[in-house]
């Protein structure tokens, strides 16, 4: 057992924690933030991104306590003040899901991918992109549609907040 | 995943204690293969020693003719780095092609080394770029280095600390993916080096992991040419075979992608 801190959406959570807890368990099941999903459970779908100091992981693929003194930000942290974040709003405009179980992992590698390319995407470069990430629902094309739209958004904020 | 207990030792002589004077230990870096490999309970550690916390293992360092990789940087990291895309373009755009966005962020260079996946990209790197591999005892020439699937030179307890890279003249890589794994079914990293000599590595195909194709070597130390590789075939008998490709099938696809990599020089074409 370990006793690890991790900075979950702005509020450090300390726990007791067996050593082999993947980092999704800590999430899930010790802070019971079950929005963060576990799909395929072998680093492939994606359903469980969330981000670990600042980046896009698969959290069925990180020990919790190799994460001790990180930052995690799950799909919980994204909305402020009850005001949906840009990108989740994007997904529910473009009706980017269907049965939405990959959608938290889906929002949180498209925010991911945005701040990365400040906004400057393309569609080749969103569907190249969210290769880890598996949809069986939609074909992909509304959540293309959202990521574009987000990606364009944060463009004009940013050309804004520039001025 | 069966019980462990885990360490981070900050410095090699902790790390290497921790493994010395531990029942069945295991050093774990980026994790993505070995924590796939104990949820499956496939293997089952008592120990696992966590080496990303040791200095020695990180950061990129460019020479006038060696790219040195610390063994616990990151794939993105190395994707990303403008160092290693202006020295060896081909070797930042494999570090890019690796498993998707979140898997190159927290996979590593070193663990993808040490493990040897005969599928795994960078051993096609170390081969042909004629690497030295450094650790924390000795440095072993890439040559030496494979041993066949899953297997190196690297001693129980050995840890693998730097990847330093020759850099030549010009190099290409080019890679068939498995569309369901991303997995490399053939993968040829061509590079001409600065004496001239051209090293092909061939990853992802050989049924002994990777390998140096020294017939291709041979034609392209005539002329680096697409041209200088007509009709050559590799031996199919030499391929793996599976549900995913058949040895014959793989054979082809070693011939095309070497092919396709002399045509790519300085850069990647990844399908």
């Amino acid at each position: 057992m370990s006793r690890i801190t991790i900075t979950v959406n702005g509020k450090p959570e300390t726990r007791e924690v067996e050593d082999r807890t993947l980092l999704v368990q800590f999430i899930r099941e010790h802070l019971g933030l079950t929005g963060t999903h576990v799909g395929c459970d072998t680093t492939q779908c994606g359903a469980c991104t969330i981000h670990l100091d600042g980046k896009a992981v698969k959290s069925c693929t990180v020990l919790a306590v190799a994460a001790d003194g990180s930052e995690v930000m799950t799909i919980e942290g994204l909305a402020k003040g009850g005001k949906l974040h840009p990108v989740q709003q994007a997904f529910h405009e473009h009706h980017g899901l269907q049965c939405g179980y990959c959608t938290p992992g889906m929002i949180m590698a498209s925010v991911d991918m945005i701040r990365r390319h400040d906004g400057m995407l393309d569609e080749h470069t969103v569907r190249h992109e969210l290769e880890g990430n598996l949809c069986r629902c939609t074909g992909y094309h509304n959540i293309v549609k959202a990521v574009l739209d987000a990606a364009e958004k944060h463009r004009a904020a940013h050309a804004v907040a520039a001025e | 995943m069966y019980a462990t207990t885990y360490h981070k030792p900050k410095t090699l002589s902790e790390a290497i204690d921790l493994y010395e004077n531990s029942e069945e230990p295991s050093y774990l870096s980026g994790g993505h293969t070995l924590i796939p490999t104990l949820k499956s309970r496939l293997a089952a550690p008592q120990h696992l020693i966590d080496v990303r916390a040791i200095p020695e293992l990180s950061g990129i360092e460019v020479t006038a003719d060696k790219v040195i990789i610390g063994s616990a940087t990151r794939h993105a990291v190395v994707a990303a780095s403008k160092e290693v895309k202006a020295a060896i373009p081909a070797l930042a755009g494999l570090a890019g092609s690796i498993g998707d966005v979140q898997v190159r962020h927290m996979g590593t260079i070193g663990g993808s080394t040490a493990n040897n996946d005969p599928a795994a990209d960078y051993p096609s790197a170390v081969l042909s770029l004629d690497a030295i591999v450094h650790t924390d005892r000795r440095s072993i020439p890439a040559a030496d280095y494979f041993q066949g699937l899953y297997t190196t030179a690297l001693e129980p307890g050995e840890i693998l600390v730097r990847v330093e890279f020759k850099i030549p003249e010009v190099a290409g890589y080019a890679k068939f993916r498995n569309p369901a794994s991303r997995y490399s079914m053939a993968a040829a990293f061509v590079s001409k080096h600065r004496d001239g000599h051209v090293r092909v590595a061939i990853t992802g195909a050989g049924n002994e992991g990777v390998f140096r194709w020294t017939e291709a070597e041979e034609r392209l130390d005539e002329s680096l040419t697409v041209e200088a590789l007509e009709g050559l075939a590799i031996d199919p008998s030499q391929m793996m075979g599976d549900m995913h490709a058949p040895a014959n099938y793989r054979a082809h696809l070693v011939a095309v992608m070497t092919r396709r990599a002399v045509q790519n020089l300085g850069g990647t074409h990844i399908l």
